[in-house]
């Protein structure tokens, strides 16, 4: 990438300018990763230093990874994370076949009812699930899903709005191309796999990246539908975690930080198309 | 014909068909009716009428909910609907390094809700970080009682939505930033228009659809908080439970062996109520922005 100084008009920036925004920068910085850089910090102090100290210190005194060997003994946590990862399968496996295959029909198929379906999902979207909640859970129960990790994962499997997002991805390839394949005698299932799915990779790496997020942090559905200490899933096992242990900060922190550091390193893995359709435009509320 | 066989596209339609009538239509229909019955989860279920809308009118506890829910509303409207904004102006130049400054501003946004809370409650602590840097730079005495005070607690959660929110709807906000008409910016630029002057007379006006997107969404969602409060307090609410939000109240009573379903779906009935004019309004935007 060219230094982005050397652009013209509107994309120069002075280097007073470029000053102010670094300090800017820096102090959001410190706002929005101090709270998580603290409690790093809190999870590798050890036992003999103070983490409730009046002067507090940022960089532990002498760094330990006990408290993370502490606290899988405390609590099933890796227990936790499989279970949570499980479910978090499920969620984006379900999302993405699910969304697609319907998206694809929406956009592209021209069947009798498409009103109706595309209808009732926008109507789906004024209804926020904690209205559904107690009714889904009497579903879930009625199936036999309560108290076990497909009941966890089963409602949010195919969300309506991803079927809307892959629909709006598919409509924006031209009918050109389609009609030619149309023409050709393509089956619908061809044209899926040779002309839709490579031209909307782009919203399916979202929709896996969001709904793998939702599910790994989804606290409320998990906490209705778990009772078993076994099935936790991170979320809700780290909510009885601080509720009680919360006499030890250190074990914590190291509990938060196992919760954490996944869905960061995926982010961070994943980021570039997220970004990249942020700038296209692509990604709205 | 576009394909030889009529039920092709139903075939793929078809699971995304099973889960929106089993998940969302069936439990919406169904919400409304156990409303009006005294369900609980085993047996139970008699028509009773208006009775569990009555009982909400004397409901302390769900004036208490009410009232944190417009406290939360008014006080993350504004500031969700500029602070992001404002950072979106910050993060948009490319500047070197601007992409690690991008990611980590978003990276409240994708850890859990529970785990920022945790960390809130660790840092809003009696003997937390932010108790005694205030008291070892002189600014307290004693530890504030960010997390057991009725109004301190309901404001720590209303700062960590805020916290929590600002990469969210910043990205909102860098996406209607691309189509903002830069030609303008370098006019109002040649005319001699301040940093300031441009963000008011070219940015605003140019995001305006987006802001009213974006407020919406707040609003939305300061009606649905429930992990922050629920962590901060620790499942209690709060003294008295008086922290409780309207989604903690649906838990609670729909949760368990002796939950009270009928009053539960009752509440959640309430909830659609109050979201459903905002949320009408945001799929308005959303057709419109398509």
């Amino acid at each position: 990438m060219t230094v982005a100084g050397k652009a013209r008009g509107f994309n120069s920036v002075s280097p007073t300018e470029k000053v102010i925004r670094y300090v800017l920068l820096a102090l959001v910085l410190v706002i929005t990763i101090g709270p998580f850089l603290w409690q790093l910090s809190t999870s590798l102090k050890s036992v003999t230093e103070d983490v409730f100290t009046r002067t507090p210190s940022f960089v532990p005194q002498d760094p330990t990874l006990a408290n993370y060997a502490e606290v899988t003994e405390t609590i099933p946590v890796i227990g936790y994370a499989a279970n949570s990862l499980f479910v978090a399968v499920l969620v984006v496996a379900g999302n993405t076949i699910g969304a697609t295959l319907a998206g694809f029909a929406l956009a592209k198929l021209e069947f009798r009812g498409s009103k109706l379906v595309l209808g009732l999902l926008l109507a789906t979207l004024v209804l926020p699930g904690e209205v559904t909640l107690i009714s889904q859970y009497v579903i879930v129960r009625g199936l036999g899903f309560a108290d076990s990790l497909v009941g966890v994962a089963l409602p949010g499997a195919i969300q309506m709005l991803n079927v809307l997002l892959m629909r709006t991805a598919f409509q924006s390839i031209p009918k050109e191309i389609d009609s030619a394949a149309i023409i050709d005698g393509a089956t619908a299932w061809q044209r899926l796999i040779h002309i839709g799915l490579p031209n909307v990779r782009g919203m399916l790496s979202v929709i896996v990246i969001f709904s793998f997020i939702y599910a790994w942090d989804d606290f409320l559905w998990p906490l209705l539908v778990l009772t078993d200490p076994d099935k936790y899933t991170l979320t809700v096992g780290l909510q009885y975690l601080s509720g009680t242990f919360s006499n030890n900060p250190r074990l914590i922190a190291a509990g938060t930080m196992l919760a954490f550091l996944p869905i960061v390193a995926m982010f961070a893995f994943f980021q570039r198309f997220f970004f990249r359709g942020v700038e296209a435009g692509a990604i709205k509320g | 014909m576009t394909h030889k066989r009529w039920f092709t596209p139903w075939l793929l339609v078809a699971p995304a068909v099973v889960w929106l009538v089993t998940f969302s239509a069936v439990p919406a229909v169904n919400t409304l009716i156990l409303s009006f019955t005294n369900a609980k989860p085993l047996g139970g279920g008699q028509f009773i009428g208006l009775d569990n809308y009555t009982r909400m009118l004397s409901d302390d506890q769900l004036i208490d909910a009410l009232t944190n829910s417009i406290v939360y509303m008014v006080v993350c409207l504004p500031l969700l609907t500029f602070l992001p904004l404002l950072l979106a102006v910050l993060v948009e130049k490319k500047l070197r390094g601007i992409t690690f400054f991008r990611v980590a501003f978003y990276t409240p946004v994708i850890a859990s809700a529970v785990v920022v809370a945790v960390i809130w409650g660790w840092l809003l602590n009696d003997r937390g970080l932010i108790n005694g840097l205030a008291e070892q730079l002189g600014f307290l005495k004693e530890p504030l009682p960010f997390l057991t005070d009725r109004w301190l607690l309901l404001f720590s959660a209303i700062s960590l939505t805020i916290w929590k929110g600002l990469g969210y709807y910043m990205v909102i906000y860098m996406s209607a930033l691309g189509n903002v008409n830069r030609e303008l910016h370098e006019a109002a630029a040649v005319d001699g228009a301040g940093p300031v002057r441009r963000f008011f007379s070219v940015t605003v006006p140019g995001v305006r659809n987006t802001m009213l997107l974006v407020s919406v969404l707040i609003t939305v969602s300061a009606l649905r908080v429930f992990s922050e409060l629920y962590i901060l307090s620790n499942g209690t609410g709060g003294v008295g439970g008086a922290d409780m939000s309207l989604v903690m109240l649906i838990q609670l009573y729909g949760q368990g062996l002796t939950g009270q379903l009928g009053y539960a779906s009752a509440l959640s009935v309430l909830l659609f109520v109050v979201t459903v004019g905002p949320m009408l309004v945001l799929t308005r935007l959303n057709r419109k922005g398509a």
